[in-house]
């Protein structure tokens, strides 16, 4: 039990998915400019990538391992990825019409998020059993939106502020995520 | 038509230099700043994974059906990243180890996808070499840039070679990631302000 603790702790603060392993930082800049949008990402790369993580654990172990095709694995994974994405999207446009508005236009964005290929990679390489598996990819994934929501809140304070016209916009952002990403390296004395 | 190749070739290292310009691809530019040698060896492996699809991608831009050209793309992508990390892995062994899992994560650089969407699947083969060249190019410098600067403030090295004196305190902050954030900040305002004259 303690393990599992260690692993979600871990997961979602020390080793922080964006602030500190550098993975899915283009959605990370490019939606945080507004809270609802910067939710409504976080949610969908919780949704996408436990099953993800679950899917590509599969694959590996059954089928890539079986047949000694690991080589492969890079190109099984983002087919994987990009097919479950489209999957989920025409399941919650015609199932769960409420949550796919909400989330609907971000879910093609996740096919390319590193962070959702990066997990299922660290999974793999970690040699993680399947309960492993999904608690990790449920905490990076938490890690993931726990640190856009924070990122979004002190964005939209910053379009108040006066910032000097060459720090503007990116800029400026780069280097509010730098001092989050220092805020996150407390935690590192943690585990 | 030589001319307009040229051109292509040239934006990628100025007007359109990612990631400054072009604000994409930013995962591996923070991840493996951390050693000039880390920086160029990334830049190099994404320049050929970009000049490789843009050929083939624009090779096959009449045949590819519009619905799932992203697939198509991505499928392009993917083979060749796997080429460059057998390749590596052959060749370049401990480099290899150093980028780790940011040699498959070049499958998912929105630099390599947004090129073959916005260029490749438009212009026939040697403008899109040209465009793939440039941009790869482009890519390599930045990462050098930054790594530089990071190499040089927080381990006290250049390629591995000290440049100050024993008594450096490295700036350890450089090296660690929320040096790497500061540190793009900062170039893209230092960018911003050269860009405006």
């Amino acid at each position: 039990m303690t393990d599992y603790i260690l692993l979600i702790v871990s997961c979602i603060f020390v080793n922080n998915i964006l602030l500190m392993q550098y993975l899915g930082n283009c959605p990370f800049l490019g939606v945080s400019k507004r809270m609802e949008t910067a939710v409504g990402m976080g949610m969908a790369v919780v949704f996408v990538l436990v099953m993800a993580g679950a899917i590509t654990w599969v694959v590996n172990t059954y089928l890539l391992k079986t047949f000694h095709l690991e080589y492969l694995r890079t190109l099984a994974f983002i087919l994987v990825i990009a097919s479950l994405v489209q999957f989920v999207e025409m399941f919650l446009r015609k199932s769960i019409p409420a949550l796919y508005s909400g989330l609907g236009i971000f879910l093609p964005l996740i096919t390319t998020n590193c962070a959702v290929l990066g997990v299922c990679l660290i999974n793999i390489m970690e040699e993680y059993s399947f309960v492993q598996t999904l608690v990790a990819s449920f905490s990076y994934a938490v890690g993931f939106a726990l640190a856009l929501v924070l990122f979004a809140g002190v964005r939209e304070r910053i379009i108040l502020a006066r910032v000097p016209r060459p720090l503007q916009d990116t800029s400026i952002g780069l280097v509010t995520a730098g001092m989050l990403s220092l805020a996150f390296f407390a935690f590192k004395g943690m585990v | 038509m030589a001319k307009t190749v040229v051109q292509e070739f040239t934006k990628g290292l100025w007007a359109e230099i990612p990631p400054f310009r072009l604000v994409l691809g930013l995962c591996p530019t923070l991840a493996v700043t951390k050693s000039v040698e880390n920086g160029i060896g990334m830049g190099v492996a994404t320049t050929f994974v970009l000049v490789c699809s843009n050929i083939l991608i624009s090779l096959l831009r009449n045949v590819i059906p519009k619905k799932v050209r992203i697939a198509c793309y991505i499928v392009v992508i993917a083979t060749f990243v796997t080429v460059v990390e057998l390749v590596m892995q052959a060749y370049a062994y401990p480099l290899f180890l150093k980028l780790g899992i940011f040699i498959p994560l070049i499958v998912v650089n929105c630099i390599v996808l947004g090129r073959a969407e916005a260029f490749a699947s438009k212009n026939s083969v040697v403008p899109s070499l040209a465009d793939g060249l440039g941009i790869g190019l482009g890519f390599t410098l930045s990462l050098t840039a930054l790594a530089m600067v990071r190499e040089v403030l927080g381990n006290g090295t250049f390629y591995n070679i000290p440049v100050f004196g024993p008594s450096f305190q490295p700036f350890a902050f450089m090296v660690q990631a929320p040096g790497a954030f500061v540190c793009l900040g900062l170039m893209l305002c230092i960018m911003n302000i050269l860009g405006k004259k």
